[in-house]
């Protein structure tokens, strides 16, 4: 384990009024692995790694509680607790983070260039010219043709594929042990996102990293992930192996999805089973299951308060208290 | 002779765009070939879905079908009438039966006018009905789409994108349309929203005969929602099939590197699968590859394929093919069988 999460709670105080984003988020990760986070907008995924790399806006935003260990030689370093300027050394270090829009996370004034190599000269204390030398190597890995060259371009020049491969080799320049992306290839097209995924799989196997991969798209899950956890109105609501989350969903919403979606249950002729009602409004502090108003399995206790994630079977948990293979509510089990 | 179950039928269309290029005293114009000879009929009550990636003229063809964009050359026959040759007001009177979607649920919804005003608007402007037919239209068309009537006096920001969309089709479907462009009309919504819509739009279409062109990406929505499918790439059709035949049976290298690409929703599938991983992006239309458009990505071009452009012909009944490599014997050209369904 290199990444635990506890109880993370974020909430906004906006004009609307306190927007409950988290609402204890629970999970960790492994060295190596891949960790697909799914679910639709507005689950929390973004603020759950914003809160992590210390990039959530403060007014508006607050983290209230809970913990996020970076785990270093088994040596637990809780992010939430660290200064301002410790958290910039993990970010872009430890933690490389590749965005939706890699537009508004570049600088554009700056060449790309320089933008890697300042980040290996900050983290990495390379000397100018090194930094030049790596950033070339990097660039020319993660596919830019002609690196050399384009080590001076700036990031208008660069197609929206080609921008997310800088922000790929931003990502990892530093030797991270986890990456974090965010939606990488929601924008761009499927032979596009075809590309960028095997890229980000080989830079993950050659350099050992873990990978966080943030998407609304199960398919892209089914495609890459190892274990997947699914959000939902700003709690992890479930969190299994690949297979088991496909073959064997435990939680409501999850089973609702996966019959939503052509092809993930059959040969995609049969009609789309569509969850009714519309996602969790979050003005609202959670006191009971975000998912009951839409749930058909919904019975007395759900309304009473917040389902927590509980073991299902050994690599399997879900935050639900019916057990929907047996139909019967579930007896609580320990936390964990 | 014309088929009389077809109900559109799309010849040889074109669509350029002219822009200026260059400074002051360099001007020139190019032309961006957004829709660059375009054949396919529809026929009545089916779905024809257009895929293919961005920019590959989708959206450009929908509109010049609908004559929301005016074709550079062409011709777009409704139930026979050439829709190229109509004055406005021609065209005008036949714009109920041809209506269209959009995408963005939210720019295409003045953010001013109530429900009721935005569903009843098409009536108001071709002048169907009265102050109170207009308002029983409303809660009529309403209740179609699923929706609330006693919501009609709210506006659009105070529904959630799916109801948006729902408000969008009740508001095409106003004049009893015949035929209904779909503009990606679900690639904005969440995943537990997209398969309410998609149902939606496949029960108006039995319950009202519709005839649908239906643009998408989503390939695997595009499976499930249509009857017949052409592919796109930088202005041109590449394939077209029955839905059965283009994914079991794809012919050209584009359909078969694109369905390559696309995931499914099976982990023990896609581990097992191989992927055709195409290299580069899609080149600008205003500065299409010659010969074969797709000659620069295509894993199996050769000589002739940078000089001749391929003949978008039938191979067999129903399934055209624009490929130098594709024989009429239907042989498939790449080996290894992509889609490993
Ligand atoms: N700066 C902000 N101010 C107010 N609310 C915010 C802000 N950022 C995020 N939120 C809210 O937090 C919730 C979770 O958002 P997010 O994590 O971005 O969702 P996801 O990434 O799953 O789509 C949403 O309701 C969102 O509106
Ligand atoms: N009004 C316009 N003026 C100039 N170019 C346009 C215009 N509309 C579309 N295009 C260009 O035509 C091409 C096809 O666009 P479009 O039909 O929107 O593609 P798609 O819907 O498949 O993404 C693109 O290169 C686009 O930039
Ligand atoms: S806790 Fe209750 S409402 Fe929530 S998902 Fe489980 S059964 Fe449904
Ligand atoms: S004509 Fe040539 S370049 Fe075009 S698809 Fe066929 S083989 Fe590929
Ligand atoms: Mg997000
Ligand atoms: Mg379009």
């Amino acid at each position: 384990m290199i990444l635990q999460v506890k109880d993370l709670i974020t909430r906004f105080y906006s004009v609307d009024g306190v927007v409950y984003a988290l609402n204890g988020v629970n999970f960790a990760l492994n060295a190596g692995e891949t960790l697909a986070v799914v679910g639709e907008s507005g689950s929390g995924k973004s603020v759950t790694m914003m809160s992590l790399l210390g990039l959530i806006p403060q007014p508006p935003g607050k983290i209230e509680g809970g913990q996020a260990f970076l785990f270093e030689n088994d040596k637990p370093q809780d992010l939430l607790k660290l200064s301002e300027r410790q958290v910039r050394r993990v970010r872009g270090g430890q933690i490389g983070f590749i965005f939706q829009d890699p537009i508004s996370s570049l600088n554009p004034t700056m060449t790309i260039g320089k933008q890697i190599a300042e980040s290996m000269i900050e983290h990495l204390s390379l000397s100018q010219s090194d930094a030049r030398k790596r950033t070339v190597d990097l660039l020319k890995e993660v596919g830019i043709a002609d690196a050399d060259r384009r080590f001076d371009s700036y990031p208008h020049e660069f197609s929206g594929g080609m921008r997310q491969r800088v922000m790929i080799a931003i990502a990892v320049a530093c030797q991270p042990r986890i990456v974090i992306a965010d939606e990488p290839t929601t924008a761009l097209d499927v032979t596009v996102q075809a590309q960028i995924i095997e890229l980000i799989q080989r830079l993950q196997k050659q350099l050992g990293i873990a990978v966080i991969w943030i998407t609304h798209d199960l398919a892209v899950v089914a495609s890459m992930a190892d274990r997947v956890l699914v959000m939902y109105g700003g709690t992890v609501v479930e969190d299994a192996l690949v297979e088991d989350l496909f073959d064997n969903p435990q939680h409501p919403y999850t089973i609702g999805l996966l019959k939503a979606i052509p092809g993930a249950t059959g040969l995609g002729e049969e009609r789309l089973e569509s969850i009714e009602g519309s996602p969790p409004d979050l003005l609202r502090e959670l006191t009971s299951c975000p998912f009951a108003p839409r749930c058909q399995f919904v019975f007395d206790q759900c309304w009473a308060k917040l389902p927590p994630l509980i073991s299902v079977t050994k690599h399997h948990r879900a935050a639900c208290f019916y057990d929907v293979e047996n139909e019967i509510p579930r007896k609580e089990v320990e936390h964990g | 002779m014309a088929d009389n179950n077809v109900l559109v039928r799309v010849k040889n269309l074109k669509k350029f765009f002219p822009i200026k290029q260059g400074v002051i005293f360099n001007r020139q114009t190019i032309q961006v070939k957004a829709v660059n000879d375009v054949s396919f009929e529809i026929k009545q009550g089916e779905t024809l879905s257009l895929v293919g990636e961005s920019g590959c003229g989708k959206s450009t063809t929908g509109r010049a079908v609908l004559q929301l964009h005016k074709p550079t050359s062409g011709q777009v026959l409704y139930e026979d009438q050439d829709l190229t040759t109509l004055s406005e007001g021609e065209l005008r009177a036949l714009r109920p039966k041809i209506q269209m979607i959009f995408q963005d649920s939210i720019a295409s919804l003045n953010p001013r006018h109530s429900v009721r005003k935005i569903i009843g608007e098409p009536l108001v402007i071709h002048n169907v009905g009265t102050a109170k037919t207009i308002h029983n239209r409303v809660v009529e068309l309403m209740e179609l789409v699923g929706l609330n009537p006693k919501w009609m006096k709210r506006f659009p920001h105070e529904f959630s994108g799916g109801q948006r969309q729902r408000i969008n089709i009740a508001r095409a479907l106003a004049l009893n349309p015949s035929f209904v462009v779909c503009d990606e009309p679900i690639s904005a919504l969440d995943v537990s929203i997209q398969a309410q819509v998609v149902n939606l739009l496949k029960d108006l279409q039995q319950q009202l005969g519709l005839t649908y062109l239906f643009i998408a990406h989503d390939l695997s929505m595009v499976q499930y929602l249509s009857d017949r499918v052409a592919v796109m790439y930088l202005g041109k059709v590449m394939e077209l099939a029955d839905k059965r035949t283009l994914f079991s049976d794809p012919l050209h290298p584009y359909t078969q590197s694109l369905m390559s690409a696309v995931p499914l929703p099976q982990p023990k599938l896609e581990r097992k699968r191989k992927r055709i991983i195409l290299q580069g992006e899609v080149p600008s239309p205003s500065n299409a590859p010659s010969g074969c458009v797709f000659h620069t990505r295509c894993p199996l071009a050769i000589d002739r394929c940078t000089t001749d452009v391929p003949e978008y012909r039938q191979i067999h009944l129903g399934h055209s093919v624009a490929c130098h490599l594709v024989d009429d014997q239907q042989s498939s050209i790449i080996p290894t069988r992509l889609n490993s369904k």
